[in-house]
């Protein structure tokens, strides 16, 4: 935890949050996914490419919180 | 029931061990005393990342999301996957917002989201369409935590009401004695049934069912021979908008329920809340996998159990499936998995309404002065009552009243995302123009809702959240969120009454809040100011 500078005041304004837009904005396209092939382990790609989403939802969220903590 | 014996004891024996666990849970990171909202309701405001993990993952993925969302994939295909989208973007929409909310609730003692609009907008009436929302969309959802124990006991062949009657007498009595301690200590258990048994269906029956592929092949097949145009295992061009705003308007209103933010504000600092939007997510992989039990069942020519009116009872499918698939041991603990995953988040939404009640309501209009006793009194009778309420509301009405009124709960959750969510970032909207956008949203998705039928069951009205464009003289057969329309009425009228009063010059509120507020983390002064015994 890093003690704030008294004479400024703080913020959660950081250019890291507009990464937060990726993983809010991707899963929302559907003419990205909404199809069958190719298939990936037998899984349409409707279905594994949302799956693969959460990934992106993770990596982009955990950068941004290592960047502006 | 012969049949079932060995599920039945299973599912006995943990039921109890869990139920022991939540009256042990009062003298877990025990406090000097238990009588205030900040121990009873909010487990002492000192949850570090894990236990909020299993806290709030415990909370948002209930036994009524298990059990329902693989039975609407059952029965529409694609568009019951809505909910993946819908929890992966939820957690970057709110990563900002919720540490807002906690700087803010942390440096007022604010309990509930009724209460920071009530110190926002300096307006009590507001404050209570607030509460009064979050109380009506949130008893229905507690209600239909019973659906999915009802499931299960179905499914095991048991009838009666007894059993949940019990159930839900065990779940007041240590709610009442340990407060969020109690659901906090559970939700270890329930995730941690959750995860194995749902690894365990992911890998074992697609095995048996010849791999994935054939799964997804049966699933077209079953799809492509039904005269219904929305179903199949992809979306079509009318109900891809619906998928986008259904997704994106339930993940903006997952947050705005009290029982969400109960997990929340129990956080010890902004980093726990942070941390966690990163690591939820681990949920959503889980709650894809569930979603896809419902092409198992189609494969597997799994046939639910009929209901109470002798039509197939759609919520079965996943009980009926494991009890094909699994030895009848396993059966017994993946049906112990749902029934105590109806009861974490039973317990935190029944102490999200009492905290709603006893500081909106009972603080704001009938004891001014009541002391932190008195409160943590009152929100563990009324935790009671709600328990009750919702027990009464499944034995003495149809079911589907409550499904019907958990859909409504969404639509008009999401109309207290300006005063609540935006309220956060910008105080430029009036008190009044809030109130005017609130019941303006309100009317206009109770409208679209009570024209939506659904010609599966044969209903006229309330029959899903899907509206047709084609009501507002579009030509077209695409459907769009109800809740997500209703938001945007709830936003323009807001906007307008704002500038209105304005220049009418109608008194606003004052703000209690100052900006250096939201921003406040622990080991601050004045995060600290909040000292836990001292009136606030």
């Amino acid at each position: 935890m890093t003690t704030p500078d008294p004479g400024r005041p703080r913020t959660d304004r950081s250019p890291w949050n507009w990464l937060l837009v990726v993983p809010i904005v991707l899963p929302l396209l559907t003419f990205l996914y909404n199809s069958d092939e190719p298939r990936l382990l037998g899984f349409p790609t409707f279905y594994w490419l949302q799956l693969s989403f959460i990934v992106v939802g993770v990596v982009c969220t955990t950068i941004v919180y290592r960047m502006t903590r | 029931m012969s049949g079932h014996t060995t599920e039945l004891v299973i599912f006995t024996l943990l039921f109890l061990v869990v139920s022991g666990m939540g009256f042990v849970a009062a003298r877990w990171r025990r406090p000097e005393s238990i009588e205030s909202l900040h121990e009873w309701g909010l487990g002492g405001r000192n949850f570090g990342s894990w236990i909020t993990w299993f806290l709030v993952g415990g909370d948002l993925y209930t036994a009524y999301t298990f059990v329902a969302v693989p039975a609407l994939v059952f029965g529409a295909g694609a568009m019951g996957f809505f909910a993946l989208p819908y929890t992966v973007v939820v957690y970057p929409l709110v990563f900002l917002v919720l540490a807002r909310m906690w700087s803010v609730s942390h440096v007022h003692g604010f309990v509930t989201p009724a209460d920071f609009v009530r110190a926002r907008f300096g307006s009590p009436t507001l404050a209570l369409a607030v509460a009064i929302t979050g109380l009506v969309a949130t008893m229905p959802y507690i209600a239909l935590q019973l659906v999915g124990i009802e499931a299960v006991l179905k499914a095991m062949g048991i009838t009666g009401h007894l059993p949940i009657v019990i159930a839900f007498a065990i779940l007041a009595a240590y709610t009442y004695q340990s407060g969020l301690r109690a659901p906090a200590l559970i939700a270890f258990v329930k995730d941690t049934l959750i995860y194995i048994v749902i690894l365990a269906a992911v890998i074992y029956i697609p095995a048996r069912l010849g791999g994935w592929d054939s799964i997804f092949d049966a699933a077209k097949a079953k799809f492509d021979a039904t005269p219904a145009k929305g179903d199949g295992i992809l979306l079509t061009g009318a109900n891809q908008l619906q998928y986008i705003t259904l997704a994106f308007g339930s993940a903006l209103a997952l947050f705005l329920y009290p029982h969400s933010l109960t997990g929340v504000l129990a956080a010890r600092n902004r980093g726990v809340i942070k941390r966690n939007m990163a690591a939820l997510p681990a949920y959503s992989f889980l709650l894809g996998l569930i979603a896809l039990l419902g092409f198992m069942a189609i494969a597997a020519k799994t046939k639910p159990v009929a209901g109470a009116n002798g039509k197939p009872d759609g919520n079965t499918i996943v009980p009926v499936l494991f009890d094909q698939m699994f030895p009848d041991w396993f059966t017994g603990v993946a049906y112990a998995a749902v029934g105590i995953g109806a009861l974490v988040p039973a317990a935190i939404m029944s102490i999200a309404a009492a905290n709603l009640f006893t500081r909106n309501i009972y603080r704001e209009y009938l004891n001014k002065n009541a002391t932190d006793a008195q409160e943590a009194k009152v929100s563990k009778i009324v935790s009671l009552v709600v328990k009750v309420g919702a027990v009464l509301c499944i034995l003495a009405l149809d079911p589907q009243f409550s499904i019907d009124l958990q859909l409504i709960g969404g639509v008009i959750i999401l109309q207290t995302l300006p005063s609540v969510a935006l309220g956060l970032y910008t105080r430029w909207f009036h008190k009044g123009g809030l109130l005017a956008g609130w019941a303006l949203g309100l009317a206009a998705g109770m409208w679209m809702l009570y024209l939506i039928p659904n010609p599966a069951t044969g209903k006229a009205h309330f029959g899903g959240s899907a509206f047709g464009l084609s009501n507002l003289g579009f030509d077209t057969t695409m459907t769009i969120y109800a809740g997500f329309l209703a938001l945007a009425v709830n936003l323009a009228v807001a906007a307008l009454g704002t500038l209105a009063f304005r220049a009418m010059k109608v008194a606003d509120g004052e703000d209690a809040t100052s900006r250096a507020d939201y921003f406040a983390d622990e080991g601050d002064p004045r995060v600290k100011e909040l000292d836990l015994s001292a009136p606030h």
